[in-house]
């Protein structure tokens, strides 16, 4: 007889624990579908859980769970709050769709001997990115983010049965990553070194003590710089382009819409949470690093993606100026500029996401990775795939009735009241020059006859059904965009100490 | 009797839900171009019974949801909404009909589509017309782009798809980067984007700054084809002649210059754009444009061309009355909406018929053509004359009242501007008439009559008649917007 | 002013070693070289916890039973366990990458490599 409430309390540590655990099952069952089941369960699990501790964390407040008993500082600690709640019912959502949609990706797009082996890679990576957004312990964030790192870099370097590119993509992705990673500590490290705490509430209280040190200033300095490497903030994404490229459909999906947005979230809190009292060096990371950082990665990524054929570096570089977008809401360092971060954070997952599938819909079926004349006529073909991504394109480029309008009215908004009026324009500008490389998709997927290569595409069930509640998804908060706004309005209060 | 709330929605509804309909009568040609007229007789019907309520001082309102904490995807009649709401419903009738006759006679194909996306533009004209704050106004607006985008490149030719990339990209282009900064501006600044009467931004707005502000709108509006964003009206040409029709006459264009009256009237107010001296620099853009697009006219020998330059024209005037802003002036606004609507489309169905029956799209080619369809060139006549400003035809009336605003202000130039437009505006216009009927043909033609391409033009002729003689209800609206005179 | 530089040795060893792993890691074309690289870096990172921990004159963290008795500090040396795992883990990944690319590409050599990548692309 299992206590229900003991279930219940653990759910902070379950909720990375299972998938983490279920991982080796998934690998030694050896049959794919098996697996699949389990990595199924696994991620439904973590939605249960996610969801059962956001309504709680909602009601009650924030959670703070202690690994093993122990009591912080010295214990590792899990905190719930309304941000880490809003990033890990985010992951897990789209952790399930992309795991719905993950069968057939895999089925065709990797070695047989490999089928099973992936979920547990699959599983790992799940519970390494909720245990990043959940865990309190600065250290114990360095252990999660190689967990998922090193699962991802696995999961994308089994793209290479269609292309042996991505082998290189994962390479670089293994190699630029762990440099990060390794930057990452350093900056722990430092910080180590002058509080004597790894807690992340105890460092915050410690080093609001200090002023003006500078082992304090290179910690934060190597800290940020390692997640921006995750994050593929501009200049260090050169790793994104490649690993969305050639990696399996399924991988991009999941990359795309949890990877860099756990690492966004992370670095949203190592900025206004840890570094709350350091005002002047805040402004300074804000103003010089991460701003120019952002414009230059919105034109860049835009103007990239408007002249690339490929279709999923397309997408990658739309990611890559979609980043900055999410960047910029957060250097504005205000809470409305954190709460619009957030925003899109949640919507261009599920935007990027539902693209990544549309598109993976059509390269999983023509074995290769497709261009833009492989779309040409292909509501033809596949109808009910074309009308869903055409939806979220629309969403993407922020028209009226999508989420993709929520953040941007969000986001300028918070630009406004900031006073800033160059950015606002770049804002404008860039998501007007969107249009260029999404019109180019919708273009040939409508207006265009069907080619040789297309004439034998077909809508598959297996595959558009989580690209069909993605796309829902899609118009219903863009119309009904109370849930997401009211969730990213708590986070950013709880990640914003400033405003309360 | 239907209460507010429903008559909305029963006006609304016939050209959200038509789609599905022509969608699934897909095979069956008759009952699926059938689905279009009889939504368009429902929303016209709910449309009168809403206008004639309007008169007698009935509020209409229908909230939908909230979108945000203060702003709420509702609609709300206002009587300029209403003379706006009555246009396309009433020649979405005229144009269902005549786009059957067109679509058949040319033989064209992805008929389903077209009509698909024909329905959903009038939606999203409806909703611009009876939007009941700047942000609902904004959603259906971009709405309206993408809808008609199908239709303008229809024809799916390189060409067709050049153009309504242009299309897109100047109208999607002004939008975002003008209108919407402007929007958040406004709410920014003064908290509510609710179309108020007699406007929100007095006493809530810094006047020196009224101008930019004014500009950002009526540039970010693409659609009202203020030069030089009036590329994307001739290039959109390409289209099939009923979309041309409901681009220049119903939906579109329409929608662009409302939405700029409605901003004048209902965000700035005109007390607020006279005091803060904000309308100047729009009385000479405007003017500028209405001058110089009747020039380029001249010079069109594409029909449907040197219409489209005639609309922007025509646009012009309708946004120097507001910005003007003056009784007169608003006056000839609104009702030129309705004036120029009838009129323009008159002349669409013409061009159109013309092209099915004699396959014939330039000016020069039309000579000793008009004894062999004379319906159609009668039409034409009238509709010309109407926007020219003849009397006894509808357009007369905002030609003498715009003359009226602008002599209340001693804008003398702009008289004379306006004097010689209207001369440009006789010549161009009454050219191919004059062609047609006193010219001699050279070689012979074969003339093929669609009756269903003649007809609507005909009736919208009769309307235009019919609008110089009862014009009262019009004003009587109007008086609604600006008070009694 | 020597003694303050010499003063802090160990953390001149960690810069040293790890700006020379960071040189090997961007500089070399050989992938082999670029994981030893990264190796080095990382392990001037080990060792800078390693030195953080030490107390002047503290023995090792045992209970030795005696009051008084000052001890290094334990933790940063548990935390470099984890990241000395965490760092094979990438060195097996990495090895492991390099072996596959060696069987599709023929070669180990970045150059090499990129100018089939840059074939491919132009296909």
């Amino acid at each position: 007889m299992i206590d229900f409430s003991v279930f219940q309390n653990s759910l902070p540590a379950l909720q990375v624990v299972v998938p983490l655990l279920l991982a080796p099952v998934a690998v030694l069952v050896t049959i794919p579908f098996l697996s699949w089941l389990i990595a199924l369960f696994g991620s439904i699990f973590c939605l249960y859980s996610s969801v059962s501790l956001f309504l709680l964390v909602s009601e009650f407040g924030k959670i703070n769970y202690y690994m093993g008993g122990w009591l912080p500082p010295y214990g590792i600690e899990y905190i719930i709050d309304d941000a880490s709640a809003f990033m890990i019912v985010l992951i897990s959502l789209m952790g399930v769709f992309a795991t719905v949609y993950a069968y057939q990706s895999f089925k065709s797009e990797i070695n047989k001997k490999s089928q099973s082996k992936v979920y547990g890679m699959w599983l790992l990576a799940l519970g390494g990115l909720l245990g990043l957004v959940t865990t309190g312990d600065a250290f114990n964030l360095f252990v999660f983010l190689e967990i998922s790192s090193l699962s991802s870099v696995t999961l994308v370097a089994l793209g290479s049965k269609n292309d042996k590119r991505a082998l290189t993509a994962a390479f670089n992705y293994l190699l630029i990553g762990a440099v990060g990673a390794t930057f990452y500590v350093i900056g722990v490290g430092l910080l180590y070194s002058i509080t004597g705490t790894l807690n992340i509430a105890d460092l915050t209280l410690k080093l609001s003590e200090l002023t003006d040190n500078n082992s304090m200033k290179a910690g934060i300095s190597f800290i940020i710089i390692g997640l921006m490497v995750k994050a593929a903030i501009f200049p260090l994404h050169i790793w994104l382009p490649s690993a969305y490229t050639f990696a399996p459909s399924a991988v991009a999906v999941l990359l795309t819409a949890t990877a860099t947005k756990a690492a966004l979230y992370v670095l949203a809190r190592i900025l206004f949470t840890l570094l709350f009292n350091a005002d002047e060096f805040t402004i300074i990371i804000l103003q010089w690093v991460l701003l120019p950082a952002s414009i230059v990665a919105i034109f860049f990524g835009t103007i990239r993606a408007v002249f690339e054929k490929n279709i999923r570096k397309l997408l990658a570089f739309s990611s890559l100026s979609q980043i900055g977008y999410i960047t910029i809401g957060l250097t504005l360092g205000t809470a409305s500029g954190v709460m619009a971060s957030f925003i899109h954070i949640a919507n261009h997952s599920m935007m990027k996401a539902a693209l990544f599938m549309g598109v993976g819909a059509i390269s999983i079926q023509l074995k290769k990775n497709i261009e833009v004349i492989d779309l040409q006529g292909l509501s033809r073909q596949m109808p009910i795939t074309s009308s869903c991504i055409t939806v979220v394109i629309l969403s993407l480029l922020g028209i009226p009735l999508t989420i993709g309008f929520i953040s941007k009215i969000y986001l300028l908004k918070a630009v406004f009241s900031h006073g800033n009026w160059p950015i606002l324009f770049i804002i404008v500008l860039t998501s007007f020059l969107a249009l260029g490389y999404a019109w180019k998709m919708i273009e040939n997927i409508w207006m265009k006859e069907p080619v040789t290569t297309t004439i034998n595409l077909k809508d598959d069930p297996k595959i558009y059904i989580p690209l069909i509640f993605l796309s829902i998804f899609n118009i219903l908060f863009g119309i009904y965009a109370y849930p997401i706004v009211n969730a990213a309005f708590s986070a950013s209060s709880a990640i914003f100490w400033k405003a309360v | 009797m239907l209460d507010s709330m429903n008559l909305i929605t029963l006006a609304l509804t016939p050209p959200l839900i038509a789609p599905f309909f022509i969608y699934l009568f897909r095979n069956n040609e008759n009952l699926r171009d059938a689905v279009g007229v009889i939504g368009a007789f429902i929303s016209f019907y709910a449309t009168i019974n809403i206008t004639s309520g309007i008169l007698n001082g009935t509020e209409y309102n229908l909230i939908l949801l909230n979108i945000f904490n203060d702003l709420s995807l509702s609609f709300r009649v206002t009587p300029l909404g209403a003379v706006f709401g009555l246009l396309c419903s009433g020649l979405w009738i005229l144009a269902a009909i005549y786009s059957i006759g067109y679509m058949r006679g040319n033989n064209e194909k992805k008929q389903t589509r077209f009509y698909v996306f024909y329905s959903l533009s009038i939606f999203g004209a409806l909703c611009v017309a009876w939007s009941s704050n700047l942000l609902v106004l904004f959603i259906f607006y971009e709405f309206l782009t993408f809808a008609t985008y199908p239709l303008v490149a229809h024809k799916e030719t390189d060409e067709s798809i050049k153009a309504s990339r242009l299309y897109l990209g100047i109208l999607v282009g002004s939008s975002l980067m003008l209108f919407l900064p402007a929007i958040i501006w406004v709410w920014y600044s003064v908290g509510t984007l609710n179309f108020t009467d007699g406007g929100i931004l007095q006493n809530n707005f810094n006047p020196n700054h009224a101008s930019v502000l004014l500009f950002l709108f009526v540039f970010g509006i693409g659609k009202a084809a203020l030069m030089p964003l009036h590329w994307w009206l001739p290039a959109a040409m390409v289209a099939p002649t009923p979309v041309s029709a409901l681009l220049h006459a119903v939906a579109v264009v329409k929608a662009g210059v409302f939405s700029i009256l409605m901003i004048i009237c209902y965000i700035f107010g005109t007390e607020f754009i006279n005091s803060s001296g904000s309308g100047i620099f729009l009385i000479w853009a405007s003017t500028i444009t209405l001058f110089l697009s009747s020039i380029i006219a001249i010079r069109q020998d594409n029909l449907k061309a040197r219409l489209a330059y005639s609309t922007v024209s025509q646009l012009s005037y309708i946004i120097l009355g507001g910005a003007i802003a003056t009784n007169y002036s608003v006056i000839a606004s609104v009702s030129n909406i309705m004036m120029h609507g009838v009129g323009k489309i008159t002349l669409f169905f013409c061009a159109g018929a013309i092209y099915v029956s004699a396959k014939i799209t330039k000016i020069s080619d039309l000579n000793g053509i008009g004894y062999k369809m004379p319906l159609t060139f009668i039409a034409f006549s009238f509709g010309a004359l109407s926007i020219i400003g003849i009397p006894p035809f509808g357009g007369s009336w905002s030609k003498f009242y715009l003359l009226l605003g602008a002599a209340q202000l001693e804008l003398t130039i702009i008289i004379l501007i306006l004097a010689i437009s209207t001369l440009l505006n006789t010549y161009y216009l009454l050219d191919p008439v004059f062609r047609a009927f006193f010219m001699e043909r050279s070689n012979d033609i074969k003339i093929s009559h669609h009756p269903l391409t003649v007809m609507p033009a005909v009736c919208s002729a009769l309307l235009v008649i019919l609008l110089f003689f009862c014009v009262e209800p019009l004003l009587n609206l109007i008086y609604l917007i600006v008070g009694k005179i | 002013m020597i003694h303050g530089i010499l003063g802090i040795w160990n953390y001149w060893i960690v810069i040293i070693l790890m700006m020379t792993g960071l040189f090997i890691v961007i500089s070399r074309h050989n992938l082999v070289k670029k994981m030893v690289g990264l190796t080095i870096f990382q392990t001037s990172v080990f060792l800078f916890y390693i030195s953080l921990g030490k107390v002047q004159g503290g023995t090792a963290p045992i209970l030795t039973g005696y009051k008084n008795t000052l001890y290094s500090n334990p933790l940063p040396h548990v935390l470099i366990l984890t990241a000395i795992v965490v760092g094979v883990a990438t060195t097996a990944l990495g090895l492991a990458l390099i072996l596959r690319i060696k069987n599709e590409y023929g070669t180990i050599e970045e150059n090499e490599i990129a100018s089939f990548n840059t074939e491919e692309n132009s296909k």
